[in-house]
């Protein structure tokens, strides 16, 4: 999906935040059974044909983030999500969704299939997200997308004590993960997601430090359950650009 | 005892230590080792920065409250006395100040194959950052 703007000089940093570390990310990436995967997954996620058929791993810097360093340094609070960063370094846009959307919550778990009309949105947004970053790299900061500071800072979430403390938890339950504690790698990231729930990279990574889930995407029913749950726009944030429909 | 100390990027073993619920106690070389927070008459000095050491932060054998330290600071502090490991992480005023300069925090990371990469190895071009997860 972003092969033609990497030609045209965009950098595009794919970072994994997952304390399973190189080995899950690999699995993920370049996963087996991917070809297994239903259709509506692979249109929903926008993995593109070579990725698909593992003939091409990405090329682009694809780095591991096992403490969810990430998530506090740029306040994500799901993934996909993507800050802009022009060339001094500067944010243009700051963290949003990446053309991702609640659309998800319809999903069936099982089957991973998605009722048409929020599949179609998805598509439709993921669409108008990619056009905008490309009117960037084409235009820089003459591109209407390319916010201003004053709107950058308007639309940036500070994080707040909870935001460190859960973070700081994270870095707990990543160096026991990374010592062979599985039990205390988890129970620091619960702590996470219970003082911060609306980060869910925390919860998600609270279920799946068990080798055999490495891979399971979303499905794991206590995740789905407490997804399912939440207040609309708890997801996914709606990406305030023209053009983007909410679900 | 020893405490197992994640403040800056390698965990630090600190042998000496004290710690009582939500309160950890170092020794002053280990608190210097670990933090960089040196006990000089002044106080308690890092770089161009020092604070007085309040009495009630030194223990009857002269190490220094790293947690009451902490507090003063508004750093975050997790400690795991059953593990024996404590970690602290950076406050909540500072992440706000570096995100408001708009300057993009920089970061390293390792890729699949172990190698460092630093957001500031991409400065001079446009970067797009994402996240994503195996899970």
């Amino acid at each position: 999906m972003y092969d033609e703007l990497r030609e045209q000089g965009l950098v595009v940093i794919a970072v994994a935040l997952d304390a399973g570390g190189a080995d899950a990310v690999r699995n993920r990436i370049l996963c087996p059974d991917l070809a297994e995967r239903p259709d509506a997954l692979r249109t929903m996620m926008g993995w593109s044909d070579e990725l698909w058929s593992r003939a091409a791993p990405p090329t682009y810097p694809c780095l591991i983030d096992t403490e969810h360093l990430l998530a506090e340094l740029y306040q994500m609070t799901n993934v996909p999500m993507a800050v802009w960063i022009d060339e001094q370094g500067r944010i243009v846009r700051p963290t949003e969704s990446a053309g991702f959307g609640e659309g998800i919550r319809k999903m069936d778990p099982a089957t991973f299939e998605i009722p048409a009309d929020e599949l179609g949105l998805l598509v439709s947004n993921r669409s108008t997200y990619v056009d905008a970053l490309r009117d960037w790299v084409r235009r820089g900061a003459e591109s209407p997308f390319a916010l201003a500071p004053d709107e950058v800072r308007r639309r940036m979430r500070l994080p707040d004590a909870d935001d460190v403390l859960a973070a700081t938890h994270a870095r707990l339950g990543q160096y026991l993960h990374r010592i062979g504690d599985g039990e205390g790698a988890k129970e620091h990231f619960r702590h996470a997601a219970r003082i911060v729930p609306g980060k869910w990279p925390y919860l998600r990574q609270s279920m799946v430090l068990d080798p055999d889930l490495i891979g399971q995407l979303n499905t794991a029913p206590e995740f789905w359950a407490a997804a399912s749950a939440s207040e609309k726009g708890q997801l996914y944030p709606p990406i305030d650009m023209p053009g983007i429909r909410p679900h | 005892m020893s405490v197992t100390v994640l403040y800056g990027d390698t965990p630090s073993t600190c042998a000496a230590a004290r710690q009582d619920g939500d309160r950890l106690w170092l020794s002053a070389e280990d608190l210097h080792e670990t933090t960089g927070w040196l006990r000089k008459p002044e106080g308690l000095c890092r770089g161009d920065a020092c604070i007085p050491v309040s009495g009630e932060w030194v223990d009857a054998q002269g190490r220094i409250e790293v947690t009451a330290l902490a507090e003063r600071l508004g750093q975050p502090v997790v400690g795991d006395t059953g593990r024996s490991v404590w970690a602290f992480g950076t406050s909540a005023r500072r992440r706000g100040e570096d995100l408001m300069s708009l300057q993009a925090p920089d970061f390293t990371l390792p890729d699949l194959d172990g190698r460092p990469h630093s957001l500031r190895d991409f400065r001079g071009s446009k970067v797009f950052l994402h996240t994503f997860g195996s899970y």
